[in-house]
Formats: structure tokens, sequence, C-alpha cells
């Protein structure tokens, strides 16, 4: 298809799918987090809005965790089908911490996940404070056995290769991998910025549809503290994580700055936009600021850190992609920082929920933490190439031996069954949004009334009818 | 250590994977009996009676491909790869039919239908890309330097598709038994004189398939016809011939449950036949748990997790069905 060769369709068809599945899982986490603190907050001040944005944001999650769990029974067998010589080179390490994520998901799942959404009226308000809680803490816990296991393909120790195939030496070493704990913060607070984003969103587009009920305003306002406070952080976290990556992966820093070398006794400079050429190994139509490269990277004016052409042309990760993606992730987080600002500023005069343009902004902003995500895991996974494992595997050999033809067919297929499966999901859960929080007339939220067996399945949390918002 | 851990973990991922079929097996049936159910009544209550359960018996396929991984990467490897286009049909079919399986109640009227027949067309292709994969798994896998050699299209056989057809089959005695003793009235009844034809469309797929095998395989025909394993294993098809005969009857029986307790049995030891085969092999014919297992150090560290873990997913199972026992009723929805 296009000409791709089959590993390039291969890595599409994963890069695909996973790119489907992970906007899910970075919503649950969030969502969780902000769930526990929902209910937190009504138990001590005993303030029915925080009640109803719990059980508002409750059967949001309910869908989104569902979505997730669909999208992420095609990830556990990919690794066979589509990387089988990695799975049986690498499986010793990358699967018992795939297995660990699982058990982790589903010990969340059948211990607490029903309690949380259909126990409200069953169990204590002590026990079920404790259950959410306990799904945000396993939404945590499954995100750093994932976390771990990829990070191990970015800075691999703790291993040895006995005949062919890696051996697990040290498991201690192996999960807290030099690169692991700075990925870990990144996606976990990636995680947070992209729900607050879109909580925020939410409540935009019902502040600027004229529905300014104190659920709404008590919404916004959350997700705009959120916001303020956690995009600096994550600011600081990126810095971290780019200079560990510098540490262990310098040929992914390069290709990510588009620069090719080092003038002797010079600082490099920081190229704010250009175009990368592979061939002719330079970078085109560059807009540069002098040293800042240098002092990004290395702290100091005229410090230098290697070029791409310090590496062989096969060891070069592709630098138009990289440089590109990661300027719109570092692009998406600036202005989140200065959504978050400007969100203080108007406080000020309590113009926060009146000011327009201010909304408008937060609206367009909705998905953008979601796609800042994605454009940071294009960054780092691209970045590693050639390699699957770094320095220990090239994804080459990795791949298994199907042809183009067939996978371009199941390329297709995936596709449009996505497009059609995930689009009616994602538009379900929109509606849902657009309902907007409720006051509630009585102490049941909408998923316990009037039905006396029902089914712990995340779906049946939401509503089957969900009418429109009135105007 | 005394511990044989490849035996430790081929039991824990045998028994996954029997969880699953059996779990997954009635529910996959009632999308099969869809086209000989019109109703848009009786269609809600035979969705229903699977409803609260459905989505945790699909953990079983989740969590046996994660063990696959972490216990027999090479297993995982060439089984997966070589499987390549009946698992990646199969995983669309459980999608499909997930997502429609909510959304069939969620959806506005106009798109109900679609839908419906989204629910049972992704049946549909799970179930038969599963026999496919089945009857590929008996043929085996041609390995070479540790990885699979063979072609994109070798689990294409007739035997294979001939397992696929069986286990429609299968499944849809496991769904239409499933409903004997989930509901009651006229849809019982339409369900019990189903429950003839099928079970002896299974009996005859059963002695198809245990003919086939050891006339195809011979390896696997000294396996069930040398002495002694002829008497040791004498029970199996023996036991096969009274469960059928015993499930016939409960048929036109008074009890509600036996038909559906009878056809796990009847599935269980089509099972047990496939483990005597195969066994000890994970890759056939010619690679054991043994020879396909992960380093020590990775299996010990996973069981621990494992063995800590699946006694709750198990409880918490068990009271899931216990709490949604009993009849379904039109009408009275989960949804």
């Amino acid at each position: 298809m296009f000409g791709l060769t089959a590993l390039e369709l291969a890595r599409i068809q994963f890069g695909f799918t996973i790119s489907f599945h992970i906007v899910f899982p970075a919503i649950t986490i969030g969502l969780a987090s902000y769930l526990a603190v929902l209910e937190g907050l009504w138990l001590w001040k005993k303030e029915a809005v925080y009640r109803d944005l719990y059980h508002f944001w409750s059967t949001i999650f309910a869908v989104n965790f569902a979505m997730g769990v669909v999208s992420g029974l095609v990830m556990a067998y990919q690794f066979g089908t589509n990387w089988s010589y990695f799975s049986s080179f690498a499986g010793s390490i990358t699967g018992p911490l795939l297995a660990y994520e699982v058990l982790s998901a589903f010990f969340l799942e059948a211990g607490f996940l029903g309690v949380m959404l259909f126990g409200w009226n069953r169990v204590g308000p002590g026990l079920h404070f404790f259950a959410t809680i306990m799904v945000a803490l396993g939404t945590l816990i499954s995100a750093t056995w994932i976390l771990a296991s990829n990070s191990w393909m970015q800075t691999p120790q703790g291993h040895e290769i006995v005949n062919g195939v890696v051996v697990p030496v040290d498991w201690f070493k192996v999960i807290f991998n030099p690169s692991f704990p700075y990925r870990l913060a990144h996606m976990t607070v990636a995680a947070f910025l992209a729900t607050a984003l879109f909580v925020g969103a939410s409540g935009a587009w019902h502040l600027l549809r004229g529905n300014a009920s104190r659920h709404v305003r008590t919404m916004v306002s959350m997700a705009m503290w959120m916001l303020l406070v956690v995009a600096p952080i994550q600011v600081f976290i990126g810095d971290l994580h780019g200079l560990n990556t510098l540490k262990h992966q310098p040929a992914k820093i390069a290709a990510v700055e588009g620069h090719w070398q080092n003038t002797p006794g010079e600082g490099v400079p920081l190229i704010l936009f250009g175009f990368p050429d592979m061939a002719a190994e330079t970078t085109r139509y560059a807009v540069k600021i002098p040293n800042l490269g240098s002092v990004i990277l290395t702290h100091e004016w005229n410090g230098q850190f290697p070029g791409l052409k310090e590496f062989a042309p096969e060891d070069r990760p592709n630098s138009l992609v990289v440089f590109w993606s990661f300027r719109i992730m570092v692009g998406l987080g600036m202005l989140m920082l200065a959504l978050g600002v400007w969100s203080l500023w108007l406080r000020r005069g309590g113009r926060l929920f009146r000011s327009r343009p201010f909304l408008r902004f937060a609206l367009w902003m909705g998905p953008s933490g979601l796609i800042a995500i994605l454009a940071g895991w294009y960054t780092t996974e691209i970045g590693r190439q050639p390699w699957v494992v770094y320095g220990v595997m090239r994804t080459e050999d990795a791949v298994s031996n199907h042809s183009a033809l067939v996978l371009s067919t199941t390329l297709i297929v995936f596709i449009v069954m996505y497009a059609i499966v995930f689009g009616t999901g994602i538009g379900y859960m929109l509606k849902l949004v657009a309902k907007g929080p409720q006051p509630g007339e009585d102490e049941a939220p909408p998923n316990d009334r009037g039905q006396s067996r029902r089914p712990a399945r995340p779906m049946s949390a939401a509503p089957d009818i969900v009418e429109p918002a009135p105007r | 250590m005394g511990i044989d851990l490849p035996l430790l973990w081929a039991m824990i991922i045998g028994f996954g994977l029997m969880m699953y079929v059996i779990m997954d097996g009635f529910d996959l049936g009632i999308g099969i009996l869809f086209p000989f159910v019109r109703d848009r009544e009786d269609r809600d209550v035979m969705v229903n009676s699977v409803a609260p359960v459905w989505d945790g018996n699909e953990t079983w396929l989740v969590l046996g491909g994660a063990a696959l991984l972490a216990a027999f990467p090479l297993a995982y490897a060439v089984i997966l790869s070589a499987l390549y286009l009946p698992l990646m049909m199969m995983l669309a079919g459980l999608i499909w039919r997930g997502v429609a399986f909510e959304f069939r109640f969620k959806a506005d009227e106009a798109h109900k239908p679609f839908w419906d027949k989204a629910f049972m067309w992704g049946s549909y292709i799970a179930t038969f890309s599963q026999g496919l994969a089945l009857g590929g798994f008996i043929n085996g896998f041609e390995v070479r330097d540790g990885a699979y050699a063979g072609g994109f299209l070798d689990w294409l056989s007739p035997f294979s598709l001939f397992t696929g057809v069986a286990l429609l089959i299968g499944y849809a005695l496991l769904g239409a038994t499933w409903l004997i003793m989930k509901t009651e009235g006229e849809l019982q009844q339409r369900m019990r004189a189903l429950g003839r034809p099928i079970t002896l469309a299974v009996l005859a797929a059963v002695v198809v398939v245990s003919l086939w095998t050891p006339l195809a395989h011979a390896d696997i025909a000294a396996r069930w016809f040398s002495l002694p394993n002829l008497l040791f294993f004498a029970p199996v098809p023996v036991l096969v011939a009274l469960a059928t005969w015993a499930l016939l009857k409960s048929l036109h029986g008074e009890s509600h449950a036996a038909p559906f307790l009878l056809a796990l049995f009847l599935l269980f030891l089509g099972y047990t036949g496939f483990g005597i085969s195969l066994w000890p092999n994970i890759i056939p014919p010619a690679i054991s748990i043994w020879d396909a297992a992960a380093p020590p150090q990775s299996m010990g560290f996973t069981l621990v997790g494992a063995l800590v873990i699946i006694p709750f997913i198990l409880a918490y199972t068990a009271w899931s069905y216990y709490v949604f026992r009993g009849k379904v009723k039109p009408g009275e929805g989960y949804h």
C-alpha cells in the first residue's frame, strides 16, 4: 500500500491500534483521580454539587473504561502476531510486566470497580470512597507496569543475553531502569493534564451555551486550578526527562533538535522551526536562536551535545518526524500554560465564567492534552528507532514475516472498524457530556434507579437513553 | 526448588483457556443462535441473560495472551504469528460484538438493527476464527531456528475449516442449553426443540474430529491406540457417548439446568481429548512446554502475582454468577 514496506506497515498498524488505545487509559487515569477528589470533597464539605459532579463524571468514566478494555484486547495479541521475533527474544521480560499489568487491571475491575459504579446506595460512604480511591490507585499501578516495560525497551538493564534470548537477572534493575521514573511521572501528569483540559472544555461548552449552573462553574474552576498548578510541573518533569534521554539516547535528542553537528567552541542553537532532511544531512529553512539549545540541554552557555552525524546513518532515527512531533507537544504545552495563567487573571473580578474568548480557547484546548500525549509518544517511540530494544535489538529484526499485502488488508479493516466502533463510542460519551451535570433531586445516582439487580459492567453505569441538554 | 514451573504454567494457561472456552462459549452461542430467533423481545431476553457476565468472560482471553507471553514467549511468538489472520479476524469479531452488545441498547431505534447484525456477525466471525485457529494448532507449525518458518495460510486446511464449523455448532449447543436454564415459556421450548439437532450435530462433529485427527497424525494415533494408553483413555469416548445420551434425554426432561451442565461436560471431554492428543507439546508437533519455557526467573516472578490474583478473579466471577442466578424475564432487563 502506497509503496510502504512490510516493516513500515507493521509499525503503522501497531502505532494506529495503540494510539487509539492510549487515549482511553489516559482519560481513565485522570478521571479516576478526579472522581476520588470529588468524592473526598463531598464527604468533607457535604455540598451536593460535589456529589452530583461525581455521578456525572462517573458515567462518562464508565463508558471510557469500557472503550479502553475493548481497544486493549488487541494489544495483548499484537506483540505476537506482528512482532514475533521481539516476543521470543524479549518476552521473558516484557511478558511478565505485561502480565502484571493485566492482573492489576483485572484485580481492580474484580474488586472495586463494581462497588464504585454500582454501590453508592449499597455500601457505606466510607467503603465507597475507599473503592474509588482503590480504582484510582489501580489505574496508576497499571500504568506503572506498562511504563516499566516500555522504559526497559528504551533503557534496558538488569538482563543478560543467553543463547540468543534475553534473560532477566535482576528484576529490580529491570523495572527501575534509568528512564522509568521520568517516563512514569511525565505520562501520569500528562493524563491528569489531558483530563483537566477535557473537563474544562466540557464546562466551557456549557457556559458558552448559557448554562452557568453552580455545577458547571465548579467543574471549570477545578479544571483551571489543576491546569495552573500541573502544567508548570509538567514542563519541569519534561526538562528532566529530556536530560535523561540525552544521557541514555543521545541520537534521539539530536533528531528531536534537528542537530547535525557541533562547531568547535560554539554553543548549539535552538532550532525553532525547520525541515530536517535525512538524505542531505541538514535541517532546511532553520529558524535558530543562538546558544539556546546548549542552555536547555546542557544548562551551559557553550555546552555541546552529540549531533546526528556522530551516529552511523543506519543508527539514526527519522529527524523530520520527531522534530515536528516534539514541537507539537511542546507547543501545546505552552498553550496549556497560557490557558492556566489566563484563567488566574480572569478570576480577579470574577470574569472566569463570562469571558467568551477565554471560554472558546478552553473549548478548543479540550483535545489538546490527548494530542500532546500522542505527539510525545511518537517522539519517544520513533526516536528510539531503528531499535526496538535500544542498542539490543533492531526493529527490522523484530517484525513477523508477513507480506505488505496482508498487513495493508488488516490495517484497512482495523481503520474502518475502529472508525465505526470508537466513533460511536466517543459520540456517545460526548452526548453524555452535553447532557451536563444534573442537580440531584434524590440521593440515587441515575444508574441506581428502579432496578434491583444490576450487572457490574462498566457501560451499564451509563444511561441507555441520553436526552439532549436543554437549551 | 522442586517446582516444575513450565508444568505449573501449562496448567494455569490450560485452565484459563478452558475457562474462556466454557464461558465465552455460551455467550458467543447466543449470537450464533440469533438467526433462529427473530422476535425483538426474545432477542433482548437472550442478550440480557448474558449481559452481566460476558465481559468478565473475555478477561480470560486477555489473561491467557499475557500469561503465554510471560511463561512461553517462544510459543506466543510462533503460534500468534502463524495464526495471524484467524487471530486478527477473531479480535475484529470480538470487538465488533463487544460494542454491539452495549450499543444495541443505547442506540436510537433506527440504528438498533445495525447493531443487532453486528452482534450476530461478530459472534460468527469470532467463533469460526477460533475454530480455524484450533484446527491450525492441531495440525502443527513449521519451526526453524526458533521462529515460525511456515507460510501465511498454513493454518488453512479442510480440517481447520471443519473445526471452524464444529466450534460454531459446539458454542450453539452451549448457548441453547444456557437459554433453557435462564429462560422460560415459548423461548425455552424453542431452545429445547433446537437442542436435539444441535446435539446430534455436535456428536457427529466430535466423531469426525476424533477419527480425522489420528488418521492425519500418526503420533496422535499412537498416543491413543497403543497399549496401555488405550485402556487409560477409553473412558473419554465412553463418557462422550453417555453424556450425549443423557443430554438428549434431558432436553425433554423436567430439569432446566441439566442440559447446560451436560453440554459443559461434553465440551470438557472434548477439551480433555485435545489435551491427551497434544501433550506435552505447546507448539505441535514437536516443541514441548519445557522447550518453549521462559527462564525460571520470569516464570517465578509472574507466578507470585498469578497465584495471588487469580483466586480473586475466580471468587468475583463466582459471585457475579450467583448474584444473577435465576430466570431472565421479558422486560425485566438489566438495561
